[in-house]
């Protein structure tokens, strides 16, 4: 069953330039899906239209919604984004009150939300982050509060804009397994193509806002003639490097 | 610590002072409202020359400084940019008002001295109470307070914006500083050839940072209005503290109750 599906979408700011040409492609319910492309090759671009902070032309469903004005609240509340930058994820005091902003604002009762918030700290072991103050947690805290923020919204899909920038190797770690284990549609862009192929199964390679390959992870990313035409490198643990 | 982070870190501690518990803290942020206000109408209300009737209102702050758990010093440590502000309003006083009131041995109190004092205790006074009252109420209780009292939603969201991206603007501010003096060494602030371009850079990324938040709000289903922090109803005892306190401003306010105690002591 089809997730989200895009159908000849493009999309350019107003200098012209589309950064986002003629693209068509989808993503079925439960697919892990990594978005890989050299810097502007239109990563965010595609993940701003599926949230509809910007606007293109072409056709864009989620979960069977037409992406228009009227379905947007419906379909914000179907996918979780998870930011880059966390401190800009993470405007609340604490970790709870930031937790339980999306829910309250999509009018769960507290009682409803309070289940929530314990059920997924506990689920992602941040239990003693609940009552923190968000200025207080290290990155890595932050970056998992800020899963747990969306996870608390309990959406269906998630994008993920490069989860593991800035994290050590620990903290990178917690955060694959823990993207390992959310059932959900995910879509995850990022640069770091070591943890691309530690999560999913399926990529599209971007380049110039256009597909370039579209297929099994391993396959693409084990495809050195392709990565470095499109100014990437295969990952890390496939160098053989000693 | 730098000024700037000094003022995120003193930002932060409002924050966390805010969030203790204490009798005062637990009181229901409507009611600490209600008698912030009534105090600074009852503090602003004496007349000038009333030292003594306006010495007794001391005592509400002085009672939920030690209630609250919070030292006085953190206070005027808190205020210590504004107090001077609000003390060097009555200074000319003394030079336009200069009948005589009172005599203490050979020192004569001028009209313009008292009113010059009772000035400042007001201003002093007014502050501690806010200041108390902002200790002791998270911004999002104090935001869900004034919309039970049915200021417009759009005051108190920009309210509590206001609060947010202060943080967000200083954290900018300290990056940008810090990346200035590491190529500046040796130089003492920000040299007047670049405060223009450090003023705009500074707007954009505060917009750009502020576009992001927003964003993020916007994904979570933010419409316009915060869910402020649940306040539950207000307790009978929250009630009992609003009338308690703006029963005995009022009295302080009507009845000379230095005057009246001094009286049973002197005859």
């Amino acid at each position: 069953m089809t997730m989200i599906e895009f159908r000849n979408v493009s999309f350019s700011y107003d200098s012209g330039n589309p950064v986002v040409a003629d693209l068509s492609f989808s993503i079925g319910r439960g697919e892990t899906v990594g978005l890989i492309g050299a810097n502007g090759a239109g990563k965010s671009t595609i993940m701003k239209l599926l949230l509809g902070l910007v606007t293109g032309e072409g056709e864009i469903t989620v979960d069977g919604l037409p992406m228009n004005r009227q379905n947007l609240p419906a379909i914000r509340q179907r996918i979780g984004f998870v930011l880059q930058d966390s401190d800009n994820q993470m405007f609340m005091p604490t970790v709870y009150e930031d937790m339980i902003f999306g829910p309250r604002n999509y009018g769960v009762s507290k009682e409803e939300t309070d289940r929530r918030v314990d059920d997924v700290l506990k689920c992602l072991g941040l239990q003693e982050l609940k009552h923190r103050y968000n200025h207080k947690i290290s990155g890595g805290e932050k970056r998992m509060a800020a899963i747990a923020t969306i996870l608390a919204m309990e959406p269906e899909m998630i994008l993920m804009d490069e989860p593991s920038t800035a994290l050590d190797p620990v903290n990178r770690r917690t955060v694959i397994n823990t993207v390992n284990r959310l059932p959900q549609t995910k879509l995850i862009a990022s640069h770091d193509l070591d943890m691309i192929l530690d999560t999913c199964q399926r990529v599209i390679l971007l380049a110039g806002g256009a597909i370039v390959a579209d297929g099994d992870a391993e396959t693409i990313l084990r495809d050195r003639e392709l990565l470095e035409a499109n100014r990437m490198e295969l990952p890390f643990c496939l160098q053989g490097r000693r | 610590m730098d000024k700037l982070s000094q003022a995120q870190s003193e930002l932060r501690e409002m924050d966390a002072l805010a969030a203790e518990d204490s009798p005062v803290h637990r009181l229901h942020p409507l009611c600490k409202l209600l008698v912030t206000v009534c105090y600074i109408a009852a503090v602003v209300s004496f007349p000038k020359y009333d030292f003594t009737g306006l010495a007794v209102m001391v005592l509400y702050p002085a009672v939920l400084f030690q209630a609250a758990g919070i030292p006085v010093r953190t206070c005027f440590y808190k205020l210590r940019i504004v107090l001077p502000l609000v003390c060097a309003v009555g200074l000319v006083n003394p030079f336009l008002d200069r009948t005589p009131m009172l005599q203490l041995g050979m020192v004569t109190i001028t009209g313009g001295v008292i009113s010059m004092v009772t000035l400042m205790m007001k201003g002093v006074f007014s502050l501690m109470a806010s200041f108390l009252l902002i200790a002791t109420t998270t911004i999002d209780s104090l935001c869900a307070a004034l919309r039970k009292l049915h200021v417009p939603s759009i005051l108190t969201t920009l309210l509590l914006l206001t609060y947010r991206y202060i943080g967000v603007m200083l954290e900018e501010v300290t990056i940008m500083t810090e990346a200035y003096k590491l190529r500046a060494p040796g130089q003492k602030g920000i040299h007047i050839s670049a405060w223009g371009s450090f003023l705009g850079q500074l707007l954009l990324r505060s917009m750009d940072r502020a576009q992001e938040l927003f964003g993020s709000m916007l994904l979570r289903g933010f419409q316009g209005e915060f869910f402020y922090a649940d306040v539950p109803p207000c307790k009978p005892s929250g009630i009992v503290y609003t009338i308690a306190c703006a029963g005995a401003f009022l009295l302080a306010r009507l009845v000379p109750i230095a005057s009246v105690l001094g009286g049973l002591f002197v005859g």
